[in-house]
Order: structure tokens, then sequence, then C-alpha cells
């Protein structure tokens, strides 16, 4: 749990918007703006926040299925963002990913079996019948039956098709898997069943988790750790107890106390924030949470906060801890 | 709190189609009083949908159909009434306002253009009457720049402004019953609590009853009065919310309640139903829910229990027989 496995650095995307005279750059959508975060050997790190706050496209920075703009992404001291286009697809074969929607991300012309033994295929892993064989177990690991390999997606639930995407992404043996939402599709009933499958799994593979999800609570049951993303940066940085019991970014305890609890008789004191986030290409000047801030001051509004460590080792970048 | 205004009495939906007829909604009963949050809860497929859009008189048709029961609003059986009546009723009486706040409003149009209609279409007002009320309707929903809003265009709205307006049409000709249905799933927890706010505030005022469709227990503690639980088209529990949650009597409303992971607190696994939601139109024999009930007994796959109790009603054996709190502590 010590050696950090995978580490990103000041990673940023930009996409230009060619709107000026003869499509020249008009302005640029800041989607992700200077991302940090570390990711140890076996734990799993949450990474929460609003839609357009860039934590799907952090994610898929990091397999580099989106092009940085800058940045470092260090995997097992090698720096991912140097590797051609050849050396990136052999890595992958540590780093997976599970996708949101269990609909659109398995092919529908293929059995479930051929979906599974894809990835091996790529990554020129053993023969046909050992690859068939492996498919089987990773069908049962996953809570399928082997006799499920013939079917087709559609013949599956949603639970159940987000089980084939988990066991698809198990297929190469990956070091590092990234899950992008991967139970919000889901029913509650179901949703608890995958999540409980992840945790096994992590378990018996020591796999390290980098889980992206809106779902605060879904966070932190399966989180070691959990970053806040706001507006294209990380707002707060730290161990999930931490957060959840003392969180200290205003955003962060707005977005905890907006959480509707499944108990009526607790009645949390709401923070309604006001207003919508602003867009990524026009974010305030100065912090850029300070416009919708309860407890905004004037330096919020003019200087840019950066992550500082505070003493029970968490990261938060706001001026009121300065 | 004591006026019934609408009362559904065993309604049957079923929709026909090529493999024959799949009920949707099974038998239902529940009643709505004036001023209150009625919640409806279930996970997708229960028919808890259906049950809005059968109210409404909505059903695509065919292959939808009320097949029994009837539908009464203060009295009068709406479930067969003429869809000009229906026309009437709509709007002025019953409104709802639906998940999607992307596509339930028409691109083609401005905001101002369609708030009117929903104005004109039911109350008799000269133009300028009209845009007044439209201003005064979303200042109701809190919007700002109200009079710049009515020239814009849907796409230059965020998701929870459109789903301010769509309240705010839903609101405009003052109906007794407001149906939302999941209006909150498509939209980020601050911005759902700015509108689960809205509405408990709207119902305060202007005392419309609200029935909440949801299928996040988190909304339903905290805003409903009363809760309906669905599981495959039939209510399997309902009761005042605060008895439902400390006290829930089928085993899937507390595995349903069990299954969500704790906001505060944290647990090594998370508790499941086994299984999965039954396939509509699948017969079986017994209670739905006894291939993935844990206290399950022989009876329940013969026969069918009914749903009893007199507030907090439940259809279970184990609580009939017993009064569950013996049996599972």
């Amino acid at each position: 749990m010590s050696e950090p496995l995978l580490q990103v650095e000041n990673l940023k995307k930009y996409y230009p918007i060619n709107g000026g005279k003869f499509g020249s750059v008009s302005e640029t959508v800041r989607a992700v703006d200077g991302v940090s975060f570390t990711v140890n050997e076996g734990e799993t790190l949450g990474i929460v926040g609003e839609s357009g706050c860039g934590k799907s496209t952090t994610g898929r920075m990091i397999m580099r299925l989106i092009e940085p703009t800058e940045g470092k992404i260090i995997f097992q001291n090698r720096n991912i963002m140097e590797l051609t286009k050849r050396e990136m697809r052999k890595a992958r074969k540590d780093i997976q990913m599970i996708f949101q929607d269990p609909f659109a991300s398995l092919n529908p012309r293929h059995t479930v079996g051929h979906i599974i033994e894809e990835p091996m295929i790529v990554h020129h892993m053993g023969d046909k019948r050992q690859r068939q064989k492996r498919v089987e177990e990773l069908l049962e690991l996953v809570g399928l039956s082997s006799y499920h390999a013939k079917r087709y997606p559609h013949q599956f639930s949603g639970g159940q098709r987000q089980r084939i995407g988990i066991a698809r992404a198990l297929a190469v043996r990956p070091k590092v898997i990234i899950a992008d939402e991967p139970v919000s599709a889901l029913d509650v009933s179901v949703q608890s069943q995958v999540l409980n499958l992840l945790k096994d799994l992590q378990k018996k593979f020591n796999l390290t988790f980098i889980f992206i999800a809106h779902d605060l609570s879904v966070v932190r049951h399966i989180s070691d750790r959990v970053g806040v993303m706001y507006l294209g940066k990380v707002v707060e940085l730290s161990e999930s107890e931490n957060l959840y019991n003392d969180p200290k970014h205003p955003y962060t305890k707005a977005l905890l106390s907006a959480v509707p609890i499944p108990d009526p008789d607790i009645k949390t004191e709401r923070i309604i924030l006001e207003g919508d986030v602003p867009s990524p290409a026009h974010p305030p000047a100065g912090c850029a949470f300070h416009d919708r801030c309860p407890v905004a001051m004037d330096i919020c509004s003019i200087e840019q906060p950066h992550l500082k460590t505070l003493d029970d080792g968490r990261l938060v970048s706001c001026h009121l801890y300065n | 709190m004591d006026e019934t205004l609408l009362k559904v009495e065993g309604l049957q939906t079923s929709f026909f189609t090529d493999d024959g007829e799949v009920p949707a909604v099974d038998g239902i009963d529940f009643s709505v009083h004036e001023g209150e949050i009625l919640g409806i809860v279930g996970e997708s497929g229960c028919g808890k949908s259906v049950t809005s859009l059968s109210i409404m008189g909505l059903l695509p048709s065919p292959p939808g159909k009320i097949v029994g029961g009837h539908i009464y609003y203060k009295g009068e059986d709406i479930s067969r009434a003429k869809e000009s009546r229906m026309r009437k009723l709509r709007g002025n009486d019953i409104a709802m306002i639906f998940q999607e706040p992307m596509t339930s409003l028409n691109p083609v149009f401005t905001i101002g253009e369609q708030l009117m209609e929903a104005i004109r279409l039911h109350n008799h007002l000269s133009k300028k009457e009209q845009v007044e009320r439209s201003i005064e309707l979303l200042k109701l929903v809190g919007l700002p720049r109200a009079k710049e809003l009515l020239a814009e265009y849907p796409h230059e709205l965020s998701g929870g402004m459109r789903q301010r307006v769509m309240i705010a049409m839903a609101m405009s000709c003052n109906p007794k019953v407001l149906i939302a249905d999941e209006p909150t799933t498509a939209l980020d927890v601050t911005i759902q609590a700015q509108i689960l706010d809205l509405m408990v505030k709207l119902n305060k005022e202007t005392h419309t009853a609200i029935i909440m469709i949801t299928h996040d227990l988190g909304v339903v503690a905290q805003m409903c009065h009363r809760v309906v639980v669905m599981y495959a088209g039939k209510i399997v529990e309902e009761g005042p919310v605060k008895e439902i949650f400390s006290h829930p009597n089928h085993p899937y409303t507390e595995g349903l309640i069990k299954s969500i992971p704790d906001l505060h607190g944290k647990k090594d696994n998370l508790y499941t139903i086994k299984g999965s939601v039954p396939r509509p139109g699948s017969i079986a024999k017994g209670c739905l829910f006894a291939p993935r009930c844990e206290f399950v007994m022989d009876k329940c796959r013969v026969n069918a229990p009914e749903l009893s109790g007199s507030v907090h009603k439940s259809r279970c054996f184990l609580h009939q027989e017993q009064g569950r709190k013996e049996v599972h502590t």
C-alpha cells in the first residue's frame, strides 16, 4: 500500500473552440486543468464531482483514450505519455477500464464469450483452447455461468452486462482498473451486488481501482481515498473517513449536505448552492468556486488557491486554510 | 390532509405485444389526499411510470391499455374518460413533470412561447396578462432574469433551469395534483437539492398534492409524507414514511433500504437482494418476491399474499402471521 503505482502530475486537457475568423481558435474549454494525484498499489481512489467537472476525462486520459494536452502519467516508473501508439497498446494490458453504460459498451453482434476473449487475442495470450477456458473461469468469477459464453448481450439484464464488462476488464490480468460510473445505470439492489463483487475481486487479485462516480455514498463505500473535483480541478483529496466525517472545502461540504439521506428522522442542514456550475470555457477569475461559495472572501475572486497539505495529510485548495 | 383527491382502485394496465399480453401494473390501489406528498418507489420495470401515465391518460395506445380497475379524480372515474375531458383535466387539475428536462421541452420554441401555450390553452387571458403570468411563474420557481428568459431557447438553459421551467409550466394552471416522474434523476446532487427544495416549498405554499415517482429512497425519506413501494407491478408495502423506514414490513422494502451504501459510516459488505427482478409477463405462482426472499416459506411459493393492514399495509405472509419483529431481529 505504500509504493505509488500510478502517479498523475499536472494533467491538463484543453479543447479549442474554433469559432473565430477563418476557424481560428477563439476560446478554450479547460476540461481538466492541472490535476495531480497518486494511486498506491491495492487501494481504491475515488473521484467524485458533478457532470462536467472533468472526472471522466481524467479517467480516459490515464488510458490515453483521450490524448492529454499536458502533464505526466507515471505508471511503474515509466512516463506513459512518452510511449508510442504501439507501446501504449501493450501498456493497456495493465490498465483496463469498466464503462458506465452496460448497454452501449458491449458489441451486440458478438457473443459474450467473444467479447471477453477479445482483449486476450489482442494481447496474444494463450492459444484458443486456453483462452476459452479462461473465459469460462472469468464468467464464473463474476457470478455468471460458463454456458453464458454462447449468448448475446441483449439476453442479459443490466447488472449481468456490467458483470460481463468486469470479466472483460479482468481477462488480461490488469494491475489497475479504471471504473467510470460502473453502477450508475443500475438499480439499487443490483448496484450493491456489483459493488460487493468489485470489492471481492480487489481482495482476490490485489487490484488497484480508480473509481469515478457522482454518487457520494457509493464512492465512500468503495474508496480508501477520495478526490473531489470541481471545474477541472481537484479541490480536496483525502482519506475517505476524514473527507466524509469532516469535509474542509466549502464545495465538499455543500456536496455532502445535498445528498438525500434515506432516513426520515435525520434532517440534515442542507447547504443549498446558488446557481449552476459555470462553463469551463469561462471559469470565474480567482477560485473557480467563489461565485457559488457561501463563505467567499475578497481574495477568492482575485487569487487562485493552490492545493495545500493540512495536518491530517489531506490536500485542500481553499484560501480558508492558508 | 383530509379530502381524497385521487383514488386508484384495482388498476391493471397491460401492454399487448407480439408475444402476448404483458401486465405492467397488476391491480394496485392507493389514494392521494389534498396537500400531501406521496412517494412511489420501486426499481426499473416495477410499473411506477406506467401507473402515472395511466392516471394522466397518456399511455401509448396501442400497445398500452387499461384493462381493469378505476381511477377516480374527485369522485369522477377518469380511467375511461374521453380525450376531450382528459384535455380539460390535464394541466388544470392534474399536471405532470418528466424525467428528462432535455427532451421534454421543444427545442424550436422559446421558453416564453411554450409557457404561454400552456397558459393560453387553459385560461382566457390577454397577451399581456399571459406574459405577466409567465414572469410570475418563472419567479415562483426561483429563476432569475425571468423577463429575458422568456425570449431564450431551451438549449441556452442548464438542466436544472430547464427542470424549473418544466415545473413552472406544470404549475401554470394551479393544478391540484402534480405528478413528478423521476424529476431529479438526470440532475447533479447540488441541483437536485435545489429542485427538491422548490417542490417542497410549492407544496407548502400552494397546497398542491405531489405524487413523487422515484427510485431513490433518499429523496423519499427527505420529502414524502407517505410511501408506496412497488415490485413487479404490485404494491408490496404502503404507509407513512417514518413507519416504512423504521419498521419495514416487507422483506423487499427492508432489502432495498439495507442495500444503499451509507454516507456516514462504512460497512464491509453491502447487503444484497439476490437475483434480479422477474421479467414482466413471466407467469409465477405465489408471491412474486419469493424467489429472491430470504424468509421464504413453503406457502409463499403456492399462494399469493394479499395487501393487508390499515395505515401501514404490506403484502407478506410473514408479517400477517406473526408480526414480523419477533421473527426477525
